[in-house]
């Protein structure tokens, strides 16, 4: 369980997005939030589409006129006038341009609106992420959190800037052209309607089939996926067997299963347009000779002009209805993206009822603390008494106690058992033991990143659950041996251990890490950008870094874990001796690897299955002749 | 550019008859419903105009008929798309990976695992996605747009001035804006990309972020990140939304020009009612063409940078290759170094304007500083143990990789059984050279599957012997499923020391003639060390054996110890006379004596 956090990520591709419960109810959230801080906009927007919707019909209305009003009078007339057209043209010239102007300005807001909105979205789903305990990040893989930010914020931007807007400027067209559709033609505009009703049946069922398939193609693609970034990773270990060739015949298997799989998914996805398409011409030509019929039979008044203008409708009609249904499975889409966000915005933040608070303070001549800003390396601990209203403040010291603590990352699995420890003052305790012996576990719990289920944990003789977690924190340096930097540069990566320290105080940190060397070394010295994790840094170099991060904090406590990667013995010695004056004069708890960093450790904790089975100082433990001795010489015989 | 389209049309292969059906059957789609409005004129005109209902019927019917072709060659488009862009994308992964499979360890070198995972996932998507369209579109657009041009000219060659001038018109301002619009949204893209870089190292450094409590600061840096691209994406956007009100007006602007010159030539005799109407249609259509023109130039521009990335691996060089007439038979376990040098290729990495890694790779030049190792001269006779030691950076690893031509010499030669490594067949070489890497994976599957990498066709129980020589039995045993055990992804449910007694019983299972054992045993306790090199010695005393160590305990029983530093030989021979003579040797004894030791070990 200790090694948790390093579990890989489930392969891409393998999340299948195509189930949503309580769609209307995540609508609704996603377009609160829209609300919450653009209602004005929005409401323009929708006053925009609403204008443009109602230009454009009059636009296709005015062929009406155009025929029957203008050009058929004309054709009679012996001196055709066309002032009264040029007069009609004019005015729907300025129809249009009030259409342009409010679609222009519907998209225009549209933008600040979407963007505005994943802006707002993103920013809070980062600070509530930055406020979730660690077992959110253990038992979630990053891959699947980092999918929220780029693919599940993106479909929800496709859907508010794209798929609303289009179901609104949709549901106004259909309405409003369905309306001028009867007042046209009511026998046509039947005709029509069972046309679209025949077109969404062929939708829904084309959607059904592309859908099955489409969930296959997602299973077939995560498998294929999955297998790619494992062989790809362990590509040399290929190439040192020889396995070559059954490589390409598993993979081939994989990948044709997906060919077949995307094919089928895709066939029916790129049918739907052709369909809809043409369903849409039939409809065309059925209305166009049914109008003819009607118009020569002359039994219903249908004028050239009404049936011209009806076929155009006739589009508009179906279209945005055809649109609309294609535009569901992304919906469908995106709203699952919104399911995922919310979920992450709704896990409940590390709870902190702490409060008792660290403060930097000052000693009077008669050994009276008092509280100041100004950093004087001296630390207290601030109790405010309820009672009374008084605050006391106590030194700290740096003394830890563990008594009878049982833990579990999860209820009904105990990792650690019964753990009872004693740390003064200044005092460097190690913790040995084997790959999942609970180590790690342990300086998990002194900062509180999980909570015990049982016992007490001590930071001068004050229960830890009264402390406030960011004081707690602040107090205790860490220096963790997966080493993780951050992108900028040397200087800056330094600086996280403090965030107000001069040049100077992060350069003195770094001599004292013993890492000044290796800067100055690389091109721009202290200046040096790193991305990616620092990945143009050895394994080592990241470590001196990490060390100097936490000597820059200088904080009263210590958690370190050692690295366990091969590092030569030269980068070695500088680690182990910038960790040593790291940890002198502090209280330090150390998961050790090391020979060296044991040795001289105050006192020993020898864990086995999350059980303290042996404690005390190197000869001691020595002379115990018992599981730390059998480690220490590798000699199994003697046990 | 051009060039990465070519190498990547390549990959079409058997899909071509699909690909070539595709533009066809939507150009019979797209003459089709152009048709329909053409005869939709005659059916007004000839129809409704002068009462005739039986044109209109026949008229009707033939609209119907080419509603339905259009509906079948529209269907069959859909068909042919997916078939040719499903199975050219499965083309390009295959051809990816089996061009990975040849590529030689400085290839591997030049590509990250994530780069080259990107490429045949994500890459080959876009594509995919890109080459449907094109298919589709990039027919249907032009094609739309000519047909519909040309319907204009016939039915009334002097209105069709009106579409030239719009045309001019669009085409203008389309090109304009998307030169202005895609480096703005290249440019916010890039920074969409850093935003999520460091959305993913908080989320991987989320231990750091909160030991030293700076979940504020992080949130101020985000905050202020994400307001920025907030900023530049309304900047970007703010010309993109131009497009549509441009498009409406000249659209509009052309229908009022056509109403206008309509109704003057309808009046003139030189136009019919119907013909006016079909140029409506006509009109949107060009209209609509050019928008889905603009669009498929968008797509194309974005996915031209994917197309590049996956051309580069389809046509990367192996540089290690089987030679003409190899030698196919190992004689012995010797292994012999002429004056080897050897110097790994620069890999640069440098980023394009886009933000993209862009790799290059150099031939280091002949200078001595740069080379990896210089000059190493050393006879070993089969069945000799040889320890190797040395610091980060001495050349170890290198060293040992030259002997089963993991990469080749830069001078000199590297001798196995008497002949060049170059010579052999590679397969024959690597059979008999077995190597556990430093760097080593387990495979999903179980323990059994992972073993038998090394011998496809071993029983259980040459499985077992391998494991038992390798220390491996005992915990196998004590696992619930013993040898069928399920080993998951990346190996993360056996303990470090597990994994390296795993990796070293499955190059044991080729029954090598040299064994090359990279720091294999670092997570396993001394004692545990110390049996498997007892095994060594005692049960394949033949096979030759080097082992690359951080630990003196784990070589000073060698036969001979040889100390690299800094590329050189620096000393060789036992640890005894290297005691005496070696003082690097000593040095590292010394310290490692004092306690700089490893206290790490299995359960």
């Amino acid at each position: 369980m200790a090694d948790q956090k390093r579990t890989p990520a489930p392969p891409r591709g393998a999340r299948i997005k195509t189930k949503v419960e309580n769609p209307g109810q995540l609508l609704k959230r996603v377009l609160a939030i829209v609300f919450k801080n653009y209602w004005l906009h929005y409401l323009i927007v929708l006053a925009c589409i609403a204008i443009a919707a109602f230009t454009n019909l009059r636009g296709t209305l005015f062929m009406r006129s155009l025929i029957d009003d203008y050009i058929t009078p004309m054709l009679s007339q012996a001196d055709p006038q066309f002032s009264p057209l040029a007069a009609a043209l004019v005015r729907l010239a300025g129809i249009y341009a009030i259409g342009i102007v409010a679609s222009f300005t519907q998209q225009r807001l549209m933008v600040n609106i979407s963007q505005g909105t994943m802006l707002n979205i993103r920013k809070q789903l980062f600070t509530h992420m930055e406020s979730l305990p660690i077992s959110y990040f253990d038992t979630h893989s990053h891959g699947d959190i980092m999918s929220i930010y780029t693919n599940d914020v993106d479909t929800l931007r496709q859907l508010i800037s794209q798929s609303i807007p289009q179901l609104v400027n949709s549901s106004i067209t259909v309405v409003i052209t369905f309306i001028s559709m009867i007042m046209l033609s009511p026998q046509l505009t039947g005709v029509s309607v069972v046309m679209v009703i025949i077109t969404l049946l062929a939708s829904a069922k084309l959607g059904t089939l592309s859908g099955k398939y489409f969930i296959q193609q997602q299973k077939d693609l995560g498998a294929l996926n999955g297998y790619i970034e494992e062989m790809i990773g362990g590509q040399k270990v290929v190439k040192v067997f020889c396995h070559e060739d059954k490589a390409v015949t598993d993979f081939r298997e994989r990948n044709e299963k997906l060919r077949d799989s995307a094919y089928n998914a895709n066939r029916f996805a790129s049918i739907m347009m052709p369909v809809n398409g043409n369903l849409g011409n039939i409809s065309y030509v059925l209305c166009a000779v049914i109008g003819a019929a009607i118009a020569l039979s002359g039994s219903v008044s249908l004028t050239l002009g009404s049936l011209v203008t009806f076929l155009t409708l006739n589009r508009n009609f179906s279209m945005p209805i055809t649109q609309v249904s294609m535009q569901m499975n992304s919906i469908i889409m995106a709203l699952a993206g919104a399911d995922r966000v919310f979920k992450l915005i709704d896990t409940e933040p590390e709870q902190d009822h702490g409060y008792v608070e660290l403060v930097q303070v000052r000693e009077a001549a008669d050994g009276t603390l008092s509280e100041t800003t100004e950093r004087t390396g001296e630390w207290a601990w601030r109790h405010p008494h309820q009672a009374d209203g008084t605050v006391t403040y106590q030194r700290l010291q740096g003394k830890v106690t563990f008594d009878g603590v049982d833990f579990g990352y999860t209820d009904d699995k105990m990792v650690l058992h019964d753990i009872r420890l004693f740390a003064e003052p200044g005092q460097k305790i190690a913790f040995v033991g084997s790959t999942g012996a609970g180590k790690t576990t342990i300086t998990n719990l002194i900062n509180r990143f999980y909570d015990i289920q049982d016992g007490k944990i001590r930071y001068d003789d004050i229960n830890i659950n009264k402390i406030k977690k960011p004081d707690l924190r602040r107090s205790l340096g860490m220096v963790l041996q997966d080493t993780h930097l951050f992108t900028g540069t040397v200087m800056e990566n330094i600086r996280y251990g403090r965030l107000d320290a001069t040049d100077e105080e992060c350069i003195a940190a770094a001599k004292l890490a013993n890492a000044d060397g290796f800067i100055r070394r690389l091109p721009q010295g202290y200046d040096t950008f790193l991305r990616g994790d620092g990945a143009n840094l050895s394994q080592g170099q990241r470590q001196l870094l990490a060390i100097a991060r936490a000597a820059v904090a200088d904080p009263p406590a210590l958690i370190l874990d050692e690295a366990t990667s091969s590092i030569d013995t030269r980068t070695e010695a500088l680690i182990s001796s910038g960790m040593d004056k790291l940890m002198s004069g502090r209280t330090t708890f150390v998961i050790a690897h090391r020979l060296s960093t044991v040795r001289n450790a105050d006192c020993i904790m020898v864990l086995e299955q999350g059980r303290i089975i042996e404690r005390g100082n190197h000869d001691q433990l020595i002379a115990q002749k018992g599981k730390y001795y059998q480690l220490y010489t590798g000699n199994q015989a003697s046990a | 550019m051009l060039n990465s389209i070519k190498i990547l049309l390549k990959q079409v292969k058997q899909y071509k008859t699909a690909a070539f059906l595709t533009p066809l059957m939507t150009g019979l789609e797209v003459l089709m419903e152009i048709l329909i409005p053409f005869i939709t004129a005659s059916l007004i005109d000839k129809g409704i105009n002068s009462g005739s209902m039986p044109n209109v019927i026949k008229y009707g019917m033939i609209m119907l008929m080419m509603a339905f072709i259009s509906l079948f060659f529209g269907v069959a488009a859909g068909t042919f798309a997916s078939r040719a862009s499903s199975g050219f994308a499965a083309n390009l992964r295959d051809e990816m990976y089996t061009n990975i499979q040849r590529f030689s360890f400085s290839n591997i070198d030049k590509y990250s695992t994530a780069g080259l995972v990107t490429r045949m996932t994500t890459d080959v998507s876009n594509i995919q996605n890109a080459f449907q369209m094109c298919l589709r579109i990039a027919v249907r657009a032009p094609l739309n747009l000519i047909i519909s041009l040309a319907m204009c000219i016939i039915i009334q060659p002097r209105v069709s001035v009106i579409f030239l001038v719009a045309i001019a018109i669009l085409a203008c301002i389309i090109i304009f804006l998307m030169g202005r619009t895609t480096a703005a949204f290249r440019r916010t893209f890039r920074k969409y990309d850093n935003l999520n870089a460091s959305v993913q190292e908080n989320v991987s450094a989320i231990r750091v972020v909160k030991a030293f409590v700076r979940e504020e600061f992080e949130n101020s840096k985000f905050v202020k990140a994400a307001t920025d691209l907030y900023e530049m994406f309304v900047k970007a956007e703010k010309l993109t939304v131009l497009t549509m009100p441009i498009m409406s007006l000249v659209i509009n602007g052309c229908i009022i020009a056509l109403s206008w010159m309509g109704a003057h030539f309808i009046v003139d005799g030189y136009l019919t009612t119907g013909q006016l109407t079909s140029l409506f249609s006509y009109v949107m259509n060009v209209l609509f063409s050019l928008m889905m023109l603009s669009m498929i130039f968008v797509m194309i521009t974005m996915s031209t940078a994917s197309g590049q990335r996956i051309a580069e691996v389809i046509t990367e060089e192996p540089d290690i290759r089987n030679p003409e007439n190899p030698v196919m038979e190992v004689k012995d376990g010797s292994v012999s170094f002429r004056d080897a040098d050897f110097a790994y290729k620069r890999r640069i990495v440098t980023y394009d304007e886009d933000g993209h890694e862009v790799i290059t790779i150099e031939d280091v030049t002949k200078e001595r500083h740069e080379e990896t190792l210089h000059d190493i001269n050393i006879d070993i006779a089969a069945g000799e143990t040889i320890g190797i030691i040395g610091g980060t950076g001495s050349g170890k690893s290198s060293m040992i990789a030259l002997i089963s031509r993991l990469y080749d010499v830069t001078n000199g030669a590297v001798l196995v059984g008497g002949v060049d490594v170059r010579n052999y067949d590679l397969t024959v070489l690597r059979d008999a050279v077995s190597v556990v890497l430093q760097q080593n994976t387990l495979f999903s599957g179980t323990i059994l599957d992972n073993l038998r990498w090394g011998s496809p066709d071993a029983s259980e129980e040459e499985c077992r012997r391998a494991c038992a020589l390798a220390c491996a039995d005992e915990f196998i045993e004590r696992m619930p499923d013993g040898y069928n055990t399920m080993i998951t992804q990346g190996g993360t449910n056996v303990s470090g020391g597990q994994k390296q007694r795993l990796c070293i019983a499955r190059a044991l299972m080729k029954k090598p003639k040299i064994l090359i054992l990279d720091d294999s045993t670092s997570a396993c306790d001394t004692a545990t060390d110390a049996k498997i090199r007892k095994a060594f010695r005692e049960e394949i005393p033949g096979t030759t054996k080097l082992i690359i160590a951080q630990r003196i305990s784990s070589v000073e029983d060698a036969d001979r110890i040889i100390v690299l530093d800094n590329g050189t030989i620096a000393a060789c021979g036992s640890h005894e006379e290297l005691l005496k003579t070696s003082e690097i040797y000593r040095e590292i004894y010394e310290t490692q004596v004092k306690g700089g030791g490893d206290f790490d070990h299995p359960q």
